[in-house]
């Protein structure tokens, strides 16, 4: 086995964000894509308690958790880019920020996917609004972490693959209501290190549509 | 007169505003006062939150929020956690120094909040078959945090954190003292010493630590508080109309119904 493994799911954006720290860190590593209707030993034994990707595999031990992962990859490569920055504050914040993408990206997004009606319209407000306050953060910086992709930056960068999906069910436009965020996710698409790891947005539509047809509320 | 000018000069202490019954609140309380960092104290009510709270925490608007001296401030208890090891580096660190040990230390900081908690919500928000399906999700919890101690992570420690207190003691320390008092309230047994062994000698030793019999309640006052809540969540849940004991089972990580139990912080 190479010394750093990546237990994974193409399609997944929690996956795409320890790629892309992997990447932005020159790190070399093994890509293992897992079958989750038929779980390997190797998940099984890695991540016992939940059973789910992204596990990070290192000298094989394992790291369980994105954010974990990435955290785990800045600190055990504590080369440049820096993912958290220096100032305690300013961790906290992009902390503070990457677990509000988790809390309410996700969220909104599933709903959006799944839902139909007056539910479906309430996850389109709460995206807007969720990715207004992500736009506020932001400011008028190149990225959340400054000059160079951080920790918020990683954490947020998958999601832009499923914004098309956003818009096509909630039937809104990201770069009318959030124009430096819509800036910010074409600025990410065009370095390498994030655009080898996200998914086409065309397929993660597609994807979405397989997840309605089989999960969505009818 | 220059030695007063220069107090007054001296920068303001951090501010916590908080809720005495929240366990979020007490773990930055207990963290503080591991860090002999010194802090003044607000506490809130969640009935009616002040306008420092719904200013410094817009996004929640929950306890507690740290306000630093300059007036900037932080929400989300695990945060601040990190954020007082950074800011403060002299001051005893809770986070492990290794990457790998930091990593999962906070793997079983999320199983607190994610899992572990709201199981333990649902046992003390349900009744019947609903209550036992919670129960058994609480045992399976705990089972996976004992073979932690016994053979995995944490094998041979006194503490999560090894010889003392560290960031998970404090996290799943602060909410395990709610263990017992729910096990009064609602007659039912959550940690056996015999099924838990490990853990139920860790609670102890975390309990007996003086920081922490500084930072937790009266076990009168957390009973009082404790009886109330089961009574007007039990009153919710009749009034919605489902029966207290229907057979359905509980989610695993089903939290206390309605909006009003998010602030009324038995958020362990």
């Amino acid at each position: 086995m190479a010394d750093v493994v990546l237990l994974d799911l193409w399609v997944s954006p929690f996956g795409q964000r320890c790629r892309i720290a992997l990447a932005a860190k020159g790190v070399a590593y093994e890509y293992r894509e897992q079958d989750l209707s038929n779980k390997s030993e190797l998940l099984l034994r890695s991540n016992p308690v939940h059973r789910m990707i992204p596990v990070l595999l290192h000298g094989g031990r394992p790291v369980c958790e994105s954010l974990l992962i990435v955290q785990y990859i800045d600190e055990a490569w504590p080369v440049a880019p820096r993912l958290l920055p220096g100032d305690p504050y300013a961790r906290a914040q992009a902390r503070f920020w990457a677990d509000f993408v988790d809390k309410k990206i996700f969220d909104c997004g599933t709903r959006l996917w799944k839902c139909n009606g007056a539910a479906l319209e309430q996850a389109t407000r709460d995206m807007i609004e969720a990715l207004g306050a992500l736009e506020a953060e932001l400011g008028g910086k190149d990225y959340f972490g400054g000059e160079d992709l951080g920790f918020l930056d990683v954490a947020l960068a998958p999601f832009t693959a499923w914004f098309r999906t956003y818009e096509q069910c909630g039937g809104f436009a990201v770069a009318e209501h959030c124009p430096g965020l819509a800036a910010w996710a074409d600025r990410c698409r065009g370095r390498d290190d994030v655009a080898s790891a996200l998914t086409d947005p065309d397929k993660v539509y597609e994807f979405a549509l397989t997840l309605k047809e089989k999960f969505g509320d009818k | 007169m220059e030695k007063a000018a220069a107090a007054e000069n001296k920068a303001a202490p951090l501010k916590l505003l908080g809720s005495w019954a929240s366990s979020y609140t007490h773990r930055v309380q207990l963290a503080l006062r591991l860090k002999g960092l010194e802090f003044e104290y607000a506490e809130e009510d969640l009935g009616s939150k002040s306008e420092a709270l719904l200013r410094h925490n817009p996004v929640y608007k929950k306890v507690p929020v740290l306000v630093l001296p300059d007036g900037r401030a932080l929400a989300e208890s695990a945060i601040m956690l990190h954020y007082l090891d950074d800011a403060f580096p002299a001051a005893r660190q809770l986070l492990p120094a290794d990457p790998f040990d930091r990593a999962v230390a906070r793997f079983w900081c999320h199983f607190s909040d994610d899992k572990l908690g709201p199981a333990v919500g649902a046992v003390f928000a349900s009744t019947g078959e609903e209550q036992e399906a919670a129960v058994r999700q609480v045992h399976e919890n705990l089972a996976l945090l004992e073979a932690e101690l016994r053979e995995g992570a944490f094998k041979g420690r006194r503490f999560f954190g090894g010889d003392e207190v560290g960031f998970l003691d404090v996290v799943l320390g602060c909410g395990s003292y709610w263990l017992a008092v729910f096990e009064e309230v609602t007659g039912v047994q959550l940690v056996d010493a015999d099924a838990f062994p490990l853990f139920h000698a860790w609670l102890r030793d975390f309990e007996a630590q003086e920081e922490v019999r500084e930072t937790i309640p009266s076990v009168d006052r957390l009973l009082d508080y404790a009886r109330g809540l089961r009574q007007m969540l039990l009153a919710m849940a009749a009034g919605a109309g489902a029966p207290a004991d229907a057979p359905t089972a509980a989610p695993p990580s089903a939290a206390p119904p309605a909006p009003a139990t998010a602030d009324i912080a038995v958020d362990i």
